[in-house]
């Protein structure tokens, strides 16, 4: 590098350059590892609490929430957890940013539940490059459980997308062999993930999808979308998209009286969307649909009246969250997961370090997370890292979602190496 | 053929939508020779309010008609409260404060009311309609329906009323209106509050259909734009026939030109911005010319 | 016109300010700081643009996004290392930025701000739409940076000098331009066009150039932005961007270079500060600090201070006091963000 400035720049220049040498030996030092005290373990996030993916916030307050529960009930081992969670906007570059900031300045021992695919496939190098986990994910994308060997210190969580399509698809070639299959899919690779599992699911009936239609997150209204898949003769509807998009599908199709068997991803499942739907579009909007769950509902009051995680998670909200819509599936998956955190660093015991967490995320079984559907086990091992498999398929009926048949393991369809 | 009237239908409701917001825009044009980029965040908020009322079980229209006067109320407030001190201020700064505003209604919004998708009353019935194996909703024809009306009383407003005809002088020769002792200020007032009561009808009408969240506009003001400059930005009318005939062309250019298809309808809005304004800038209905050096 | 001392001393500072800085601060602020001097590049082209020569355009990040995406994708397609991607996006984003310069000839005023805002808010469906190119929506990762061997401290550093060196190159290239007659002429086509045309200032020749230039600084900026993230995607370019640098040029100080510089620290921090504010809606707190900047500062930071300044310190009445564009003495703005 040369300097451009001129001679008289330039011996300032070298002193200032001879000072930056001796302040930055702020050497990484990993081996003791950061963001764990006697008193204290240190975790860093980030969520979206500005910006286009703003209802995904409420995850991380959900999080928060019961890191605060925990402490007033002991902490971890004797420890306390300091969640330190901040404002990404639903941008990579800022959560980079952010997330060094967090390394560096915060010395977090983990970072935990960042969310969206863009922002933690960001991220992601820094922290194995630095060997910080990253830990459970708020993404369904394949990639966290396949590409382990690239980034060991990565894991997900939550279902895998192309995982819950083969549900469908098996679901469609078992039950409706004769199907005409219509998509409707959010124009992105959470979109692209749902198709693939889709066709992965049909296997040799593939050629049973007879229209696709994607739509982007700009459109205010996806009737056109609807009108070609109604005039394409489909009769069976596969609704790959986020909950705005979702409910409007179901509207749409009722209003131009297209009743085709329809199937909703499990993003935009939650009764507070369906009665959305149902009240836009009448009872034959929703009625029949079918979905999968891996998680409870909070909005079905009637369901879980006297479940004892319900309870806990009521009682969580209304101590640390008392203004929050207890009905927002969000907070739910933030309490559910944040469980699963702190469950590894109990099970890590009195002697954390990275290394260890992340053997124990590996070598997981956790059966009783209070928020997860009953009988679904949260498992990994070092070579497999999806750690939610298992789903169990629901029909609307009328005013709730009802089971239909046992829970569904998808264990065995899931990539479980990148070569 | 069926098809393709379906697509016409349904592209018909879409251009609604942009139709009702774009006329709001064209309000705020003609009162100022400005361009509100909040003007969708405010209607938005607006309709949020009109959510809140009906929540406390306050009657839908009622709740409709209170919010219509709160927007009317808001509109000429921020007028004199924000934007009037920036009256003579270079655009630039104008448009930044709109810009400011923007982001302040969307915030307060996801403040107060969170992100969850939220279902909206509708005035309307929800059963289908059929007309040739057409479908369409009422809602669909009630968007329209409203957005005829609201611009048939904005003309007659302007054409008939003493008041709005001073709006118009105030807007166009201020100077002179002022001598002809026409409270130039108070007028432009006037034309924030209208725009605002326009905005608040149109977010009410376009809630049912994309439902109540703080980002709902932001996939339909540039549509709106689109509309506006495609009409000719300062014909009210025009932004009306441009938001339908916009929705229209948006669908079938999605459903039957495979280059664009659905992903790239903002590329083609963006488009008819661009070649509108180069080569007809006054749109299909407007009268004057833009600018140019 | 030359260097005088009064201009020159407060750059000086400002270099040395520059060079210590890294040796004071955090490493995460470091980090911090590339990204800094990435957006006071891409505002630097606002103010050449909107400032001295009037056209607004709420559009840059669109520039940003073409420079980024042609360095990522030279870097993760061709293995072409950033110092040949980073000139090779600045061209292509000249060619482009005269192409689109020309079309903005055509649009007056606010007409512009509305064309180039649309185009903001449909750059990520083009980035989505050639996805064998650019990946698609899942975005890119590249490489990070390495320090060259004879560079005693770490890469993050070495990209920090890098990046900062060339904020120098450009404002460097950039007084030069707007020094002489091309300077005279935008500030005459901003001011009184009807004027500068009857003085022979040809309007399409300069107009476009300064579009050009603007496109080719943001061009270099968006490569930095993909560089220092070492990822891009849509997300990264969303027309929340093309809004932010605007704002940057404004609230700084439209009409003089340190106004990028300021604009730059202040569109980087402003958000961390409107967390700390209010956690629930930093974005209230941005848009608030915003309108009251304007109502109360609207010439931005550089400008209030400059104002400031003049109060305590009547101007030499050798001095040419009317010539606001010309980057003149505001020595301590720089290290101070405000605090409103």
């Amino acid at each position: 590098m040369k300097p451009f400035v001129r001679k008289a720049g330039i011996g300032m220049f070298a002193a200032a350059f001879a000072l930056a040498m001796t302040g930055s030996t702020v050497a990484p030092a990993w081996a003791a590892d950061p963001g764990v005290s006697d008193t204290e373990i240190i975790l860093g996030g980030t969520h979206p609490y500005s910006g286009p993916a703003s209802a995904y916030g409420n995850i991380g307050k959900g999080i928060g929430a019961y890191f605060e529960y925990v402490n007033d009930h002991g902490g971890v081992n004797g420890r306390k957890i300091k969640y330190i969670d901040k404002d990404d906007g639903y941008s990579p570059p800022q959560a980079v940013q952010l997330v060094h900031q967090l390394v560096e300045q915060e010395h977090v021992f983990a970072i935990f539940d960042t969310l969206g695919t863009a922002v933690n496939t960001a991220i992601r190098p820094y922290l194995n490059q630095n060997n910080v986990p990253q830990l459970f994910v708020a993404t369904g994308a394949t990639t966290w459980g396949k590409d382990y060997q690239k980034f060991p210190w990565t894991i997900g969580w939550q279902p895998d997308y192309q995982a819950e399509a083969i549900l469908y698809a098996q679901d469609i070639v078992r039950s409706h062999p004769k199907a005409k299959i219509g998509v409707l899919y959010q124009n992105d690779d959470y979109g692209e993930d749902y198709n693939a599992g889709l066709k992965k699911g049909l296997g040799k009936h593939a050629d049973m999808i007879t229209k696709m239609a994607s739509y982007e997150t700009s459109d205010p209204s996806v009737g056109s979308q609807i009108a070609t898949l109604k005039a394409a003769g489909c009769d069976t509807f596969m609704i790959f998209a986020t909950p705005k998009f979702a409910i409007q599908a179901m509207v749409l199709a009722a209003q131009q009286s297209w009743h085709p068997l329809t199937y909703l991803n499990n993003v935009s499942n939650a009764i507070p969307y369906m009665n959305a739907a149902m009240k836009a579009g009448g009872p034959s909007a929703v009625n029949g649909v079918i979905t999968t769950y891996y998680l409870k509902d909070p909005a079905n009051h009637a369901r879980y009246a006297g479940d004892k995680g319900m309870k806990l998670y009521f009682e969580i909200m209304d101590k640390y969250l008392p203004k929050g819509d207890k009905d927002d599936g969000n907070y739910l998956y933030g309490v559910s997961i944040a469980y699963t955190m702190v469950d590894v660093l109990k099970r890590a015991g009195k002697d954390l370090t990275r290394k260890k967490v992340m053997d124990i995320a590996t070598h997981l079984t956790e059966s009783d997370n209070p928020l997860a559907y009953p009988g679904v086990v949260i498992k990994t091992a070092p070579n497999f890292r999806y750690p939610i498999t298992q789903m169990i398929a629901a029909k609307w009926l009328g005013t709730d979602w009802s089971p239909t048949g046992l829970l569904v393991d998808t264990r065995s369809m899931m990539t479980t190496a990148e070569k | 053929m069926h098809d393709l009237a379906q697509q016409i239908v349904s592209g018909l409701a879409t251009g609604s939508i942009f139709a009702s917001m774009a006329l709001a825009l064209v309000l705020i044009y003609r009162a100022m020779g400005i361009i509100n980029f909040a003007q969708g965040e405010l209607a938005m908020f607006t309709t949020y309010i009109a959510w809140q009322l009906t929540q406390t079980g306050m009657p839908m229209l009622a709740a409709f008609g209170l919010t219509i006067v709160i927007a009317f109320i808001g509109g000429v407030a921020l007028e004199r409260i924000v934007v009037r001190p920036v009256e003579r201020a270079p655009q630039l700064t104008v448009v930044i404060v709109t810009l400011g505003l923007f982001t302040v209604f969307n915030g307060l919004a996801g403040w107060f009311w969170g992100y969850v998708v939220k279902s909206f009353p509708t005035p309307f019935p929800t059963s289908p309609l059929q007309i040739g194996g057409i479908a369409f909703s009422a809602q669909d024809v009630g968007v329209i329906v409203v957005s005829l009306i609201t611009l048939g009383l904005i003309s007659l407003f302007f054409q008939k009323t003493k008041i709005g005809l001073a709006m118009r002088a105030a807007a166009l020769y201020p100077e002179q209106s002022r001598v002809l002792g026409i409270h130039v200020g108070w007028m432009l007032a006037l034309g924030w509050g209208l725009a605002s009561v326009v905005g608040a009808i149109s977010g009410i009408m376009i809630a049912p259909v994309v439902f109540l969240d703080p980002n709902m506009m932001q996939s339909v003001i540039v549509y709106a734009f689109a509309a506006a400059v495609l009409g000719g930005i300062e014909s009210p009318i025009g932004a009306v026939v441009g938001g339908l005939v916009l929705g229209v062309v948006l669908n079938l250019l999605g459903t039957y030109v495979e280059a664009i298809g659905n992903e790239l309808r903002l590329a083609a809005a963006l488009a008819i911005i661009v070649v509108v304004l180069m080569v007809k800038p006054s749109g299909l209905f407007g009268r004057t010319t833009v600018q140019r050096v | 016109m030359s260097f005088n001392a009064g201009k020159l001393v407060p750059v000086l500072i400002a270099v040395a300010v520059i060079a210590v800085l890294p040796a004071v601060v955090p490493s995460f602020i470091v980090f911090d700081l590339i990204f800094v001097a990435a957006y006071a590049i891409a505002v630097l082209g606002l103010v050449v643009l909107t400032g001295m020569n009037g056209q607004i355009s709420l559009g840059h990040g669109a520039f940003m996004a073409l420079g980024g995406y042609v360095a990522a994708v030279l870097a993760h397609n061709a293995g072409i290392p950033y110092w040949i991607g980073v000139p090779l996006a600045a061209i292509a984003c000249g060619v482009v930025g005269i192409l689109i310069g020309m079309i903005a000839l055509r649009l007056a005023g606010v007409y512009l701000a509305l064309a180039t805002f649309s185009l903001a808010v449909a750059t990520p469906s083009f980035l989505k739409h050639y996805k064998s190119i650019t990946g698609g929506f899942g975005g890119m990762s590249l490489d990070t940076v390495k320090a060259p061997s004879w560079f005693p401290l770490d890469a993050q550093h070495w990209l920090y000098y890098v990046t900062w060196a060339v904020v120098g190159v450009c404002f460097l290239l950039s007084a030069l331009l707007v020094q002489g007659k091309f300077g005279r002429a935008l500030r005459a086509l901003r001011d009184n066009p009807v004027a500068a045309v009857s003085f022979g200032i040809n309007p399409y020749y300069y107009k476009t150039l300064a579009f050009g230039w603007s496109a080719v600084l943001a061009g270099i900026a968006g490569a930095f932005f993909a560089i220092a993230t070492a990822f891009v995607s849509p997300d990264t370019f969303s027309f929340a961007l093309s809004i932010t640098l605007l704002i940057g040029a404004v609230l700084g100080g439209i009409l003089t270079f340190w106004g990028a510089l300021v604009g730059a620290l202040v569109i980087e921090f402003l958000p961390l500060v409107a967390q700390q504010v209010n956690a629930a809606a930093p974005s209230v707190v941005y848009g608030v600090t915003l309108i009251l900047m304007m109502l109360f500062v609207p010439d931005g930071i550089v400008g209030g201070v400059q104002r400031l300044i003049r109060r305590f310190v009547p101007p030499k009445p050798s001095q040419p006091a009317f010539q606001p564009s010309a980057p003149s003495a505001a020595p301590i703005a720089a290290d101070q963000p405000s605090r409103e």
